[in-house]
């Protein structure tokens, strides 16, 4: 193994990670606000916002992203009245289009992983909060939301180191992040598997330390999980 | 733009791109399972390794399904497409051949698939062998089957039975990975959309094409996953 050579394609490389990180940070962001939305929609008994919603998530899970991205960035160039839109500006540039297709993406699983937190809440936990007199907005922030919340992280979690590794196909639309500077020196020194080495060397470190700010928060979120410091605390689980 | 319909590029007729879209469908088909079915004897392997394995075999198979989940799959399919001809040029020239060897797109892509699918295909595998009560076992031991006849008859059943919801999200995951071999130019449903849309300069109605079957394929075998799961589940009492 030629370390010289490895050490070099890694200072090839590592201008390549903040636009990975940048792309799957604003994508995670803008996909969660979505997601909520498409959440709430999903679990509303309005029956348009309930269709609306789960053919969203339908059409965005089967098909796959590298087609949605070539529809956002080649696809919309067919009309003539997008290209001279004053939304054109933004819709040309492959970064944005990148950041749109993995956020519409990311949203409709993540919707899914919301909703799943939310009816996992037992019903016993909602009827002993209405049993005190809450109901609403404030039942529905201190008692739904946190449980949904810790129950829906570990699926979040593993949806975020999925978009790490869908940043990768931001590459196809010339975006020169990780993936796409190991295409490149591939195809400028003919050493596929030395640059692989490489690259999946900073992409499993990425994952690895978002991975474990997970397992931290999971933690911090769950004391009531934990073995309890008093006999008391240890008797608020799940009810039958 | 071209004066005629938006769909009519699709038509079977002389010009049409329906052959050609047709073609391309069954190409992403036979890459799909094909990637489907290796990554299903790497499960085997890999789960049968995390189950009864040695420690240097466990080890082998956790450091692979990490490895593997944790990279992006086009890296995975830029490896097997370049990185292949690293390997082959050098048996190529010691057999006394010239040039430049590398697999073919076809080959490159099922086997990268396969190598990603075999992780998530491990990953089902060894929980659903875990999902087996063990009583079934202890039952057909103390009837007397010999560990084959009740791995065959009793294991390997039982398993599928508990696999098969994983093996479904892992066919809907593979079909869709799939389109990433287009970047080695393989024609299949995504480049085939990208030939047509460059050619006609309606790449909207050629890429909206391509979802619409990826969608079309992906409902049809989810609904044909489903109808084999509550076959192998009849068993089952359902609340």
């Amino acid at each position: 193994m030629d370390f010289a050579f490895l050490l070099e394609t890694f200072v090839r490389l590592a201008p390549g990670v903040p636009l990975t990180l940048r792309l799957a940070l604003t994508s995670v962001v803008f996909g969660m606000v979505l997601a909520l939305l498409f959440a709430v929609m999903r679990l509303s008994r309005v029956w348009p916002l309930v269709l609306m919603a789960r053919a969203y998530v339908f059409i965005f899970r089967s098909t796959p992203l590298l087609v949605q991205i070539f529809l956002i960035y080649y696809g919309l160039s067919q009309f003539p009245e997008l290209r001279y839109s004053a939304l054109w500006p933004i819709l040309r540039e492959p970064y944005w289009c990148a950041i749109l297709a993995l956020t519409l993406n990311t949203a409709a699983y993540g919707s899914e992983i919301i909703r799943g937190g939310v009816q996992s809440v037992p019903h016993g936990q909602i009827e002993a909060a209405r049993a005190c007199g809450m109901g609403g907005l404030l039942l529905f922030r201190r008692i739904v939301l946190p449980l949904a919340v810790r129950q829906a992280l570990p699926g979040y979690g593993n949806e975020i180191i999925l978009m790490v590794k869908a940043t990768a196909l931001a590459s196809v639309i010339t975006l020169m992040e990780i993936t796409g500077l190991a295409a490149k020196l591939i195809s400028e020194t003919y050493r596929a598997i030395e640059v692989f080495i490489v690259a999946g060397a900073i992409y499993l470190a990425i994952n690895y330390v978002i991975t474990r700010i997970i397992q931290m928060l999971e933690y911090r979120l769950t004391p009531y999980l934990r073995p309890a410091a008093t006999p008391t605390a240890a008797r608020t689980g799940e009810p039958t | 733009m071209s004066d005629f319909g938006l769909w009519d590029v699709f038509s079977f007729g002389p010009g049409g791109w329906g052959p050609a879209m047709a073609r391309a469908t069954l190409m992403t088909l036979a890459v799909a399972l094909t990637g489907f079915f290796v990554g299903a004897v790497i499960g085997a392997l890999g789960a049968w390794a995390k189950i009864s394995g040695g420690r240097p075999l466990r080890v082998l198979a956790d450091g692979y399904t990490t490895v593997l989940r944790g990279i992006p799959d086009l890296l995975v399919i830029y490896l097997f497409y370049f990185g292949s001809s690293a390997v082959l040029t050098p048996i190529g020239r010691f057999f006394g051949a010239s040039g430049f060897f590398s697999l073919p797109a076809f080959l490159a892509g099922a086997l990268a698939i396969g190598i990603v699918s075999g992780a998530y295909h491990t990953e089902v595998l060894r929980s659903a062998y875990w999902s087996v009560a063990r009583g079934e076992i202890e039952a057909a031991i103390a009837v007397g089957m010999p560990r084959s006849l009740a791995f065959r008859r009793i294991i390997v059943p039982l398993t599928l039975r508990y696999a098969l919801p994983g093996l479904g999200n892992i066919w809907q995951l593979v079909l869709k990975e799939s389109s990433l071999i287009s970047v080695t130019g393989l024609v299949e449903i995504l480049r085939q959309a990208q030939v047509g849309a460059g050619s006609t300069r309606q790449p909207f109605t050629f890429f909206v094409a391509a979802a619409i079957l990826y969608l079309a394929i992906s409902s049809v075998t989810g609904w044909t996953m489903q109808r084999a799961e509550n076959r192998f589940t009849r068993g089952l009492r359902r609340e």
